[in-house]
């Protein structure tokens, strides 16, 4: 029975939890890495254009509940997703035709075009500050719960609850969904493999008939449809904060270059090595060693790695070991 | 002269633009802006060192300004002798550890063949020392965090004025700067810059988190001056009679004596805040000017063309004998050092040390637009960048409400817009930067004052 308390307490706060913030940094760091391997250069405003992309999805989710439209159960920010989807590809579209444009046309070192990317990161923060403001924001509506720790308990007799918030189902479910049909478009479809191709060897690409605009702005396409969803995800699993966002870039960094920069896969497993990982070493274990040990061999201190305030830092840290030895990341990425 | 008419002009317009601020503002926010602007200028240095003379990305500024603060701690607070007795030894014990742990890495470094039994040993003597060093810290971090917490709760410093720190602020990132050159600098330009940001990261999370060091979030308020406090010069004789010398022609106008008493009580007030600011930019532009004129020099003797020379073509420079590795890290490590002072600086200026407030918006980022916007590669852009986006970062809320008022003129002062828009002023300094950030970068990539390679 303390078996069991011990695998329900380790599920709850740490494998949902790690699952959700995982699949969270996974669709920012795809996002980053496609950007990174078809355009070239690091894209500095990722947080922004997701924080962008939420608030889009928070104000159509307004307009849906204003005039009386909702889902139920579920949220109805999923309602309001597809119409953010739609016009954040027009933002990213905007932006590359007026600034990113110029920049791959003339050839332009990729440091140049990071620091585009800068000037884009402060207008975009800008524009989301002054429609939606800086504060906190809350847009989750419909059933909270999936399995309710107190139900748990009641129903095993275990002294652990488990408790699963529909938007942590919700996350999980749709990053895997978007992330397979992503895969199978990149490896299956003609587009796909034209646009791996062209991340691959660009002249060669060029040689091979493969229209580079075409290319770039499918790009963009799929970059705002993740980033609209992967922000959408952490604003309804968490909440929306503009701050936040910002600082969710250097996680979402951090996962991008773990998994090998340049390669979606890698940035896909990096977003979950890079939650796991946090969560892991800053966990307080000993609640959990108090079922599993006898009660004479208890430990006294909260048996925690590190303290919940070094959460990030544990991420920059695998970053620098994982630049250290394999600098083109655990699954093989460009070489740097 | 006719060379140097642009730097001239632009200069002249910017303190114009200060002076203007005198007149129409204040001459307190006036000194304020000029002062800031002075320490982004002694920023935008280091950043231009590294980028422009070496073509090296550092998106870690944050860090190294934050060291610099924790420098300015340290030097000036006086030693907390409790927390000493309570947890003293053991810190010095655990310094010792630290120091034991990289001599043991280094021995094996040197001694044993590089091979996977190497790394795991690396690895556990990293890993074993990091549980001892927590082991012994432990009890002595909590006595010290216990003594006295809501005034001290911390070792303190030692006690010495506050400039010395301008220094030892230097010293700190410097030591930092080459941590991290050693382990990043083979990276790639934008991989750089986000390894140096994220590093940058860290040294904020520790510097926020170790209050038995920095106070951490607690802050630590009321650090010492190198100047006059406001309060005593306003009881000094010979600063009365200065501030009624200067006025004399409007003190003469009034006749009655109490008049004249009140008025001149009011003029002492203003002049003490005024007469402090003044102070500080005395300090701070001897820092500029010094450093100015070494990195002029540098930049133009045969050091500053091998830079450029690397910066422009590394294999050239590799293949002519220049060991680019160790001329990296030197370059690195000296910009780090000059925003190690400017972080000290900004400390000293301030007079309390916040570390939740360093954020790479504010500490990396609002430099580097300072930077491309001045002009890398050229000290006299860059300084002139760090004056001109700081004066607009400060004016920029001002003018986005007349530009407000001017646009919605139409509507009247209640309408919900008119007041969304004039509640989110703040935000249109970052709307500004990133808008003049990629005109600059469009129609001006060389910054307003472009790179000039002089052969003399």
């Amino acid at each position: 029975m303390d078996f069991l308390n011990a695998i329900i307490l380790l599920l709850n706060y740490i494998f949902v939890p790690a699952l959700t913030y995982g699949s969270q940094l996974a669709l920012g760091a795809i996002f980053v890495t496609l950007i990174y391997g078809i355009l070239r250069f690091a894209n500095f405003a990722t947080g922004d254009m997701m924080a962008f992309g939420t608030m889009v999805t928070i104000l159509i989710t307004w307009y849906f509940q204003s005039i009386g439209i909702s889902l139920g159960v579920l949220p109805t920010a999923l309602l309001a997703i597809p119409f953010a989807i739609i016009f954040m590809i027009g933002y990213m579209l905007f932006i590359d035709k007026f600034v990113f444009r110029y920049y791959r046309v003339n050839k332009s070192p990729p440091v140049q075009l990071a620091m585009v990317s800068i000037g884009v990161m402060f207008v975009t923060q800008a524009v989301v500050r002054i429609i939606i403001g800086p504060s906190d924001r809350r847009f989750f509506d419909g059933e909270r719960f999936i399995i309710k720790a107190g139900e748990v308990k009641e129903m095993t007799g275990l002294n652990e609850g488990l408790a699963i918030k529909s938007s942590q189902v919700m996350t999980i479910f749709i990053t895997l969904v978007l992330v397979s049909i992503l895969f199978w478009f990149l490896n299956k479809t003609k587009t796909g493999k034209s646009m791996r191709a062209y991340s691959d060897n660009e002249d060669l690409a060029l040689l091979s008939g493969i229209d580079p605009k075409r290319v770039v702005m499918i790009t963009w396409i799929i970059a705002g449809i993740l980033a609209t969803i992967g922000g959408a995800l952490y604003g309804l699993d968490k909440s929306f904060k503009p701050f936040t966002y910002f600082n969710n870039m250097l996680p979402i960094f951090a996962a991008a270059i773990v998994g090998g920069i340049g390669n979606p896969f890698g940035a896909f497993l990096g977003g979950y090595v890079i939650a796991f990982s946090e969560i892991f070493l800053t966990y307080a274990y000993k609640k959990f060693f108090m079922y599993v040990l006898p009660a004479s061999m208890e430990p006294e201190s909260l048996v925690q790695l590190l303290s919940t305030d070094y959460k990030f830092a544990v991420s920059f840290s695998i970053l620098v070991i994982v630049l250290l030895y394999r600098p083109n990341g655990i699954f093989k990425g460009k070489v740097l | 002269m006719r060379k140097h008419l642009n730097v001239i002009i632009a200069y002249t317009i910017m303190l114009g633009l200060i002076v203007l601020v005198g007149i129409f503002q204040s001459w307190n926010v006036a000194l304020s802006i000029f002062n800031m602007c002075l320490i982004s200028a002694v920023m935008t240095m280091g950043a231009n060192i590294q980028w422009g003379y070496a073509g090296l990305i550092n998106f870690g500024l944050m860090g190294y300004a934050a060291l610099g603060g924790l420098a300015a701690v340290l030097i000036s607070v006086d030693p907390v002798q409790e927390a000493w007795v309570a947890g003293g030894f053991n810190i010095l014990m655990c310094l010792w550890l630290i120091v034991v742990m990289v001599f043991a890495v280094r021995f094996v470094l040197k001694n044993f063949e590089k091979s996977k039994i190497r790394t795991y040993g690396i690895a556990a003597i990293i890993i074993a020392g990091i549980v001892i060093i927590r082991i012994t810290s432990e009890p002595s971090i909590e006595a010290i965090e216990s003594v006295n917490p809501a005034t001290t709760g911390f070792l303190g410093g030692l006690g010495l004025p506050i400039v010395f720190s301008w220094i030892v602020g230097a010293f700190f990132a410097a030591g930092l700067a080459f941590i991290v050159g050693k382990v990043a600098l083979g990276l790639r330009a934008d991989y750089l810059a986000i390894a140096t940001l994220l590093i940058s990261e860290i040294v904020i999370a520790i510097i926020k988190h170790e209050d038995w060091l920095t106070r951490g979030v607690k802050n630590v308020i009321g650090l010492d001056r190198p100047v006059p406090y406001e309060v005593e010069l306003q009881t000094k004789e010979w600063f009365i009679n200065l501030v009624a010398k200067f006025n004399s022609g409007k003190l003469d106008l009034m006749t009655s004596i109490a008049d004249k008493q009140a008025t001149l009580n009011q003029l002492v007030i203003e002049g003490s805040s005024v007469f402090v600011k003044l102070c500080y930019s005395g300090l701070f532009l001897i820092v500029v000017v010094v450093l100015l004129i070494i990195t002029q020099k540098a930049l133009y003797s045969p050091w500053g063309r091998m830079m450029r020379a690397i910066r422009d073509n590394e294999e050239a420079a590799n293949a002519m004998g220049k060991n680019v590795v160790k001329q990296h890290l030197l370059i690195f490590i000296l910009g780090s050092a000059i925003v190690g002072i400017a972080g000290a600086m900004l400390v000293t200026q301030d007079g309390l040390f916040t570390p939740g407030s360093y954020r790479p918006m504010r500490y990396t980022f609002l430099i580097w637009v300072m930077v491309i916007v001045g002009g890398s590669g050229n000290n006299f852009g860059a300084i002139l960048g760090g004056f001109a986006v700081w004066f607009l970062w400060i004016e920029a809320a001002p003018i986005a409400f007349f530009l407000i008022n001017l646009f919605t003129a139409g509507l009247a002062d209640t309408h919900a817009f008119k007041i969304h828009l004039i509640e989110s002023v703040p935000y249109f300094r970052y709307l500004m930067m990133g808008m003049g950030l990629l005109l600059i970068m469009r129609y001006r990539p060389k910054g307003i004052l472009p790179e000039k390679i002089e052969i003399k």
